[in-house]
């Protein structure tokens, strides 16, 4: 291969073209031949660099130079100034945009990135990027000198765990799955990542699609299976469809499909689109979806790995854990089992948001604390606010409150705080956050994506949100707190699948750290943190306020009354407790009462 | 088999001839995957815009499986219609982050400024207001997607503006 000290990388989308890029790159090797240059600077045509209406244009690299405006004139005095002279030449220079990356910013200290490694460096709609990382490196080592017991070894001694929540050792499984008896066998890649404040998944799929595709495939070949299925749910169209474009390339490539890389292994995959049902994140739901049947899940035993997808054995991972396993191969199990801690091992992504600092996708390993999640890698709760509960696991997870801040964060320790790993959603709450209401939040949630299945998680679950509701409403009554905690060990212990096992866990770990919050909504009628709406009023306090008429401009329903430059007033039996007045009045006259 | 359904001519596409060759299309192309019947329908609902059940009756005997197993796929996913949308739709993102950061006020200032309510479709057949699941978009609270597009960071008082821009 040949090195090149810079690399010019010349836009020749169809309205640069229009505009004489073919004629300026002429030009620019006629320049580069004539001064002699032409064996340092390669001159590659690419596609959109984002100055097109300016063009033509042409990106110079390692600088990252950006030149708009050209002409085939120009190029003399910028070969001169910018590859003889080194200086930029600032009168083409295109004004520098600031890309900010809202989801994911340069790894803080306490972060180690292996499967978020590749995101937002690669372009995930090249397949050759990927490649030059490394890219399916591991599965031509587990095809060419590796055998299925090989590949278990090491998995198993990495200690790589299911990063769907569950926790479940990965090599067990996909052992599991490859001695069972059968002429058939899949793998699945559970990309339905339903949990609200969860989008890890979401990321790695569209940032970086073959490192799963590749960890699938090894999979495969440890299993004996020939035909995959990724199922993503439809809120995430942008990952299908950088998905289909990865597996397309993979397939040209003769990564995927038959014989590859020239051995007996074959394997095909093809992504199958949820269709908005929450519960089809539960491995078996999944698979009846998969089947083109409602996503009700099948009771267990059989597990998938025995009875799974038109009752073959399969194996079925999350998309995180298909990321790691690429990686695994590559540098090996010590390498990875370095990290985390003596039962959890490796890294795990979260998705931070809510009342913090800094939002966005975080990769730490296993055994950091809480403490240090939020106010180190978070930054801090937004306006210095006090912390009053993180969220874990999705609305099957728990809140913990403030004293279970330097919990080691793994699979068992929040078990046994009363949440759980979950996929990795991390919500943040301030003091501003009403624990029953949240509580009433995700049972509302759960109840509504309850498929109807079983009677513990149909029924109960809307006798929770019944009693929730009314407890929000002030309709409280003496004893709803021990009727809540019955309901709750009923559902938890008689339901057919996760969704309804882990169903009251919101709950139970509100009650349990935050009682006292029940016990006023309850007794004595009031919202500690003042978000009930039945609970609260919104006054106007006539000292502060200007007559401005903001408030009453954006009041939705008219609640709102008074006369231009003199004090509002507003009507409590027409006011709906929005809180819209607040947000926009500029003078903090509105209270909250 | 349930013939009596496919007569029922309210707003079935199967009545309209381009609307009846992508039907046939889609069905084609894919009634030999194994698990077709989600594969069908998920096209379907994109590019008809609503399953009704003449049109669940025709792909059940297209598909040759029971009309009620189509029905009963079609009620279970809440992304199958069984009427038509509006032209546009303006979603509410309803996950956690969304929620706490002031999702319920945006629903608030939509249903004020459109004077319908969530799940309703103005009376022009313009707009659709829809709560929907978490979009994955969480650093961006609160966030709504209108169409394809999502926006995140949407204040009370941006809503008027927003639903303008649709409008026209």
């Amino acid at each position: 291969m040949k090195y090149f000290r810079s690399h010019v990388l010349v836009c020749v989308d169809p309205e640069c073209l229009e505009k004489g890029a073919h004629q300026v790159m002429d030009s620019l090797n006629d320049e580069l031949v004539a001064t002699g240059l032409i064996g340092e600077i390669q001159v590659l045509e690419t596609s959109r660099i984002g100055g097109c209406a300016s063009g033509p244009e042409f990106m110079v690299y390692p600088e990252g130079v950006h030149y708009v405006g050209l002409t085939p004139d120009d190029i003399p005095f910028l070969v001169d100034e910018h590859f003889l002279k080194g200086r930029i030449a600032t009168k083409f220079q295109a004004p520098v945009k600031k890309i900010v990356d809202e989801e994911l910013s340069a790894p803080t200290a306490k972060e180690v990135r292996i499967v978020l490694r590749n995101c937002g460096i690669i372009d995930p709609e090249n397949i050759e990027d990927y490649i030059a990382q490394d890219g399916y490196m591991a599965l031509a080592k587990v095809l060419g000198e590796m055998s299925s017991d090989d590949v278990l070894t090491e998995m198993k001694l990495s200690g790589l765990r299911g990063r769907g929540g569950a926790g479940f050792p990965t090599h067990l499984k996909w052992q599991f799955t490859r001695d069972s008896k059968s002429d058939l066998r899949y793998v699945i890649c559970n990309a339905d990542e339903g949990d609200p404040g969860a989008f890890m998944n979401r990321r790695v799929l569209e940032s970086d699609p073959h490192s799963v595709i590749e960890g699938m495939a090894i999979a495969a070949y440890t299993i004996g299976a020939r035909y995959g299925y990724v199922y993503c749910r439809a809120e995430y169209p942008i990952a299908v469809r950088t998905l289909n474009l990865a597996i397309n390339q993979a397939k040209a490539m003769g990564l995927l499909g038959e014989n590859i890389m020239g051995t007996d292994f074959s394997f095909d995959l093809e992504v199958r689109m949820g269709a908005g049902a929450f519960v089809c994140g539960e491995e078996t739901a999944l698979m009846n979806s998969i089947e083109g049947k409602r996503g009700e899940p099948r009771p267990r035993p059989p597990f998938p790995a025995v009875k799974g997808l038109w009752d073959k054995p399969t194996n079925i991972n999350n998309v995180e854990t298909y990321a790691n396993v690429p990686q695994i191969i590559l540098k090996g199990a010590e390498w990875f089992s370095s990290f985390g801690t003596e039962k959890s091992k490796g890294t795990k992504t979260f998705a931070l948001a809510g009342d913090i600092n800094h939002t966005g996708l975080i990769e730490v390993p296993f055994g950091i604390s809480l403490r240090e999640i939020i106010y180190d890698v978070g930054k801090g709760i937004k306006e210095d606010k006090a912390f009053k509960a993180v969220q874990t696991g999705g609305p099957m997870g728990g809140c913990l409150p403030a004293k279970d801040l330097d919990l080691s964060v793994d699979y068992e320790a929040l078990i046994a705080a009363g949440s759980m790993m979950g996929s990795g959603g991390m919500v943040v709450m301030d003091e501003g956050t009403c624990m029953v209401d949240i509580a009433r939040f995700f049972m509302d949630f759960i109840q509504d994506e309850s498929c109807g299945k079983c009677t513990p998680c149909r029924v109960g679950t809307k006798r929770i949100l019944e009693i929730l509701d009314r407890i929000c409403d002030g309709k409280g009554m003496e004893g709803d707190i021990e009727l809540l905690e019955e309901l709750c060990t009923q559902v938890k212990s008689n339901s057919l699948c996760g969704l309804g096992q882990g169903a009251p866990n919101p709950v139970e770990s509100t009650l349990r750290h935050f009682r006292s919050e029940y016990e006023a909504h309850i007794f004595d009628k009031k919202c500690p943190a003042k978000v009930c709406k039945s609970l609260i009023r919104y006054e106007i306090q006539e000292i502060a306020c200007t007559g401005c008429t903001v408030c009453a401009r954006n009041c939705p329903v008219d609640a709102i009354s008074g006369e231009r430059r003199s004090p509002h007033f507003i009507d409590p039996d027409v006011c709906i407790r929005c809180g819209i007045c607040v947000q926009v009045c500029n003078f903090n006259a509105i209270e909250v009462i | 088999m349930a013939e009596h359904l496919i007569d029922i001519p309210v707003n079935n596409p199967l009545l309209d001839p381009d609307q009846k060759r992508i039907i046939d299309q889609v069905i084609s192309e894919n009634y030999k995957k194994p698990g077709a019947t989600m594969v069908v329908l998920s096209e379907l609902q994109n590019k008809i815009g609503f399953i009704p059940e003449a049109l669940q009756a025709y792909i059940a005997d297209e598909l040759d499986v029971p009309v009620s197993a189509v029905h009963g796929v079609v009620t279970f996913y809440s992304f199958f219609t069984t009427v038509p949308r509006g032209k546009h739709t303006i979603k509410f993102c309803m996950g956690t982050a969304c929620y706490v950061g002031g999702v319920p006020q945006l629903m608030e200032k939509a249903k004020q400024v459109l004077g319908i309510d969530i799940g309703e479709t103005t009376p022009d057949g313009n707009i659709t207001l829809e709560v929907c699941r978490c979009v994955g978009a969480c650093s961006q609270a609160p966030v709504i997607v209108i169409d394809e597009d999502v926006m995140g960071r949407v204040k009370p008082s941006k809503v008027p503006q927003l639903i303008k821009k649709v409008q026209a």
